[in-house]
Order: C-alpha cells, then structure tokens, then sequence
C-alpha cells in the first residue's frame, strides 16, 4: 500500500492566524481517511491545500510541502491538471446553472473532450456512480438548481467523478442534506473507494467510524493524532481524542 | 368585601379571556394604528414621487400638441429654427449615442471583468477603484473641458461627431464599469468556486458561467448610459454640437448626413439654442424638441427595463 498524499510540516497562516500549524501526515492510496475535530480546527484549509484552491484565498500564507505521488503541489506549473486529478464535494450543494447534462459534462469539456458519444457515456458513468441516473434519466435537460437539495449534492458528486479523479475529497457533504441520500451517498463511497483515494471531513464522528479506514484527529489548527479508525475510537493515545470521539466536546 | 370584588373583576377578566382569545389587547390596538399610519404615509410619499413626472409630461405633451407629428420628425429645421422639424438633430442624437457607446461599452465591460475577476484586493485595485468613483462624480463641464483638451486639441480631432462622442464616452464609462461589477458580484461565487475545483480556468469559469448569468445586469447598466448620453448638453458643447447644418433632405445621405469629423447637430444642444439663442421660435418647436428628447430617454429606459425582465425570467438559479 503506498502513500498518496503526504503533508510535510503544513503550516497555512490567515493573516496572523494559524489555521494549520506543523501538519504532517501521510494518506495511504484508495482508503477512506477521515478527518474529523470541531470547528476551526483546519479541516478545509488542509482540503485546499490538496488542490491548491488555497492560492485563490489571497491572505493564505503557506509553509512546508503537500507531495501528491511524491510531487510537491506547490511547485506544479499545470494547477489545472492537478485541479482535475482532485474531486472536490463542498459542504453546501451547488448545481450550475446549466442543465444536469452539463453540469456534469462540465469539466471535461474544459479539459477538451467535445465527442458527444464519449460525452454521453461519462455523464451516464457519473451520474450512475452518484445513484442518481435513475431519477434524472428522463430530464438531463433540466436545469440542476432545479433539483432537490440531495439530488444536488449527489449532482455535485457526478462532477467531482466526471474527470476520473485518483483522490476524491468531501467536506462535510452530508450537512445539507436528508439522512437518507447520506446514507446513500456513503454506500457510494464505499464502491469508489476501490477506484480512488478518499478524504473525508467530517463533523460526525459516528459517520467517520462507521466509514473510514483510517482517521485524523484535528484540534486547534494542529494534528492531534492519526491512526486506523478502530484505534482512534477505541484505544485513542491522546486524551483530547478519546474525549472528543465520546462527544464531550466539539 | 374588596377581596371579592377582586375576585370578580378577576373571573370576569378571565371570562372575557376564555370567550376570546384573539381579542386585541390596548397594545394590540395601539401596534395596529401605528401600522396603518406608516403605511399610508409611505404609500402617498411614494405617490409624490410620480407627480412631478406626471405633470412635466403631461405640460410638455400638452404645449407641443399641435406641432407633434411624423413630419416634425422628419423634417429639418427651416428659417433659421423658427419652422421646420428636428430631423438634423434628432440623427445627430443618434449618432453621437451609439458612437460612444461602441467606445465606452467596451471598455467598461472589459476593465469591470477585470476588476471584478481577477484584480486582488491590492493597493493598485484601490486607486482604479477610487479613480473609477471619482471619475463618476466629475460635473459634465468639466468632462467637456477635458473632452477640448484631449480630443479637441491635442488628438487632433477638432470639434467633430467623433471628439463629441469620445468625451461622451469617458462621462458614462465609470457608470458602465461600476454596474458591470455589481452585476458580476450577483454571481454567487460558490459557482466560480465549483468551476475552480473542477480544473476550469479563471476564464473559463467567466465566460461559460459568470458571463451568462450577469449579462442581464451588464446589459440594463449599458442601456442606461443612452438616456444619459443623449441627454447632457455640457459634454458636446464645445467638442462637436453645431447650431445648424445644412443636411441632405432625401435619400440615403438623410440617414447618414454626417462624417466622424464634421460637427453635428444634437437634440440637446438644438433645444438649449432654441430657447436662448434664436427670436421668434414658436413655443410648439420648442416644446416639442423637448417632448421628443424626453420621449427618447423614457423609450430607451423602458426598453432597458423590459429586457432586463425579460432576461431575469430565464435566470438560472
């Protein structure tokens, strides 16, 4: 089993700010990785640090190095390349304005793919992955701000997969939405995870249990620890973590 | 004996209660009359505001009955303004509008994508911002006086249609910027953020997601700037308007009676020297050139209206 993503002493700075300090941390190839811990503890700003859509928060100062198979991303040249290598689902669902069709044939016909068969085969893919072919089949037309909240959210799936990505990341995605499509939209995880490397930020801790292989305690903009899932919830070596993991605090 | 009559009054209360909950109480009341007075104290302010528009109008349309028609439209002014039409100006209008608009729409588009999409929040952004603003507030002589030394003067351009609607074009170019922007900020950023995360551009992300969904907004802001450009007197005063001009009457030339260097005849200007320049102009001429500019800004301001209503029914979100 080999390392994905390795943070190397990840410091990411909001003006004075810490919002990670001294980060280091390997994920392991097409696992689930939770990262759970309270709010403000960094968890999104160590997402984009994976991508590198922390360049477009235009205070971020960024120490220490984020290798994506042994390549720093901070020095890639091509960001976009890298962009498409990372599916991202945000805590709140965003379908764009187009039609369900091009939401998810968005981002490959940015990345230059125009043939309408090779097209169609991957909105089909995608929207199959993200269990919702079967209730949009008839209307991919439709607009998909259109849909419902949780069609939206696995909408937004769909297109964080259409590029095949190696590394998929989610951020809470399950806040906006009903405890059914959760429930769904975790099944699904557990399929690609054969396919990809997962990072899940997550503010439940019972969702990160019940899902993930491995999983990273954040408290405070620091690492608090990291280990198989069972140990984090079991024979946790920090006491914050046993603490927070039993809910009594966060 | 005061205990039971307390008792009483206390049990009837408690009746009256029973039998009604919903009954208004004094302060119930009291919120009650104090909403009816704020809104019929907004609703005939309001009122107010349409009175003046109503009678300006009404007065204009009223003075000018007997003259208006196709043939004062057509017709170019005779006997030095005191009969005739104001078909000279009204093309000179025209003219000068759709010129500096082909200017000026550019532009702002341009620098307001610019501004809006990539510019960081930098000490550079904020002088543009800060000229941007200030040029909006600059009086319209002094654009004139700019529009003289600039394309007058020093570009060479004399007073021409083409110095006239370059300095018309600086006037609505700050507008134009600033309501490109705001259009461009309604864009929730949680869709140019999705774009990003997808490996799309910046520009990209603009032009297939930011773009269509702001141009109603572009577009209205745009629009505003004729009524505004075919109305002001200052800025053509001394780059370009002509007190008369003798123009083609029939044929082809009618539509096009002026070059980019010949100076122009303006509706605005034409007015201003119907009024104070020339004797023995009847009063229907002159309200009648004013009716027609009014009609042409409230024509233009409609129209921007109901293609931004037209454009919001298909907006996407």
């Amino acid at each position: 089993m080999s390392i994905q993503i390795d943070f190397r002493n990840l410091t990411v700075k909001y003006g004075h700010k810490f919002a990670l300090q001294d980060v280091s941390l390997e994920i392991p190839e097409k696992r689930i990785f939770a990262i759970i811990g309270p709010a403000n503890s960094g968890k999104t700003t160590l997402l984009k640090c994976i991508n590198r859509t922390i360049d477009f928060v235009s205070h971020a100062k960024v120490q220490g190095r984020v290798l994506i198979d042994g390549e720093d991303v901070f020095r890639i040249r091509n960001v976009y390349e890298l962009r498409r290598k990372v599916g991202m689902v945000f805590p709140l669902p965003v379908g764009l304005p187009l039609s369900v069709y091009e939401n998810v044939a968005y981002a490959p016909r940015r990345a230059g793919i125009h043939d309408r068969h090779e097209l169609d085969a991957i909105v089909e893919k995608c929207l199959r992955q993200a269990m919702l072919w079967d209730e949009v089949k008839d209307r991919l037309q439709l607009l998909g701000t259109r849909l419902s909240g949780g069609q939206q959210q696995r909408l937004t799936l769909a297109r964080a997969l259409s590029l095949r990505p190696e590394i998929l990341c989610l951020d809470e995605f399950s806040i906006a939405i009903d405890p059914v499509t959760t429930m769904r939209i975790e099944d699904i995880l557990r399929e690609l995870k054969n396919e990809m490397t997962i990072v899940l930020v997550t503010n439940l801790v019972q969702q990160a249990h019940r899902l993930a292989d491995y999983t990273a305690f954040f408290s405070a903009s620091r690492l608090i620890e990291a280990n198989r899932t069972e140990t984090i919830f079991n024979q946790a070596a920090h006491r914050l973590t046993a603490r927070y993991v039993a809910g009594d605090f966060g | 004996m005061n205990k039971a009559v307390d008792n009483q009054a206390l049990l009837s209360s408690l009746a009256v209660a029973k039998s009604n909950p919903f009954a208004p109480t004094p302060l119930e009341e009291r919120k009650r009359i104090k909403e009816a007075i704020a809104k019929w104290l907004l609703a005939i302010i309001t009122l107010m505001l349409v009175l003046p528009v109503i009678a300006i109008l009404g007065y204009l349309v009223f003075k000018a009955w007997p003259i208006l028609g196709p043939s004062f439209l057509l017709e170019n002014p005779q006997d030095n303004m005191t009969a005739g039409g104001i078909w000279a100006p009204l093309v000179g209008t025209f003219f000068l509008v759709v010129i500096s608009l082909l200017i000026a729409a550019p532009i702002g588009v341009l620098a307001g994508v610019y501004l809006n999409e990539y510019a960081g929040d930098n000490w550079a952004t904020r002088v543009v911002n800060l000229a941007v603003m200030n040029l909006a507030g600059v009086p319209s002589i002094v654009h004139a006086l700019f529009g003289v030394g600039a394309f007058v003067l020093f570009a060479g351009m004399g007073r021409s249609l083409l110095a006239a609607s370059c300095t018309l074009a600086v006037m609505t170019l700050p507008v134009i910027i600033t309501s490109t922007r705001e259009a461009l900020s309604s864009v929730p950023m949680s869709f140019r953020e999705a774009c990003w995360n997808m490996g799309a551009t910046r520009w990209q992300t603009i032009r297939t997601i930011v773009l269509p969904n702001s141009i109603s907004g572009i577009l209205t802001g745009v629009i505003l700037q004729v009524s505004r450009a075919a109305g002001e007197t200052a800025p053509i005063l001394f780059t370009g308007a002509v007190f008369f001009r003798d123009v083609p009457e029939h044929g082809w030339e009618a539509f096009f009676p002026y070059g980019l260097h010949d100076r122009v005849m303006a509706l605005s200007y034409h007015l201003f020297t119907l009024v104070t320049q020339v004797r023995g102009v009847s009063d229907e001429i002159q309200y009648g050139t004013a009716v027609v500019l009014i009609g042409l800004v409230l024509f233009v301001n409609a129209l921007s209206i109901a293609l931004r209503s037209y454009l919001r029914s298909r907006k996407k979100w």
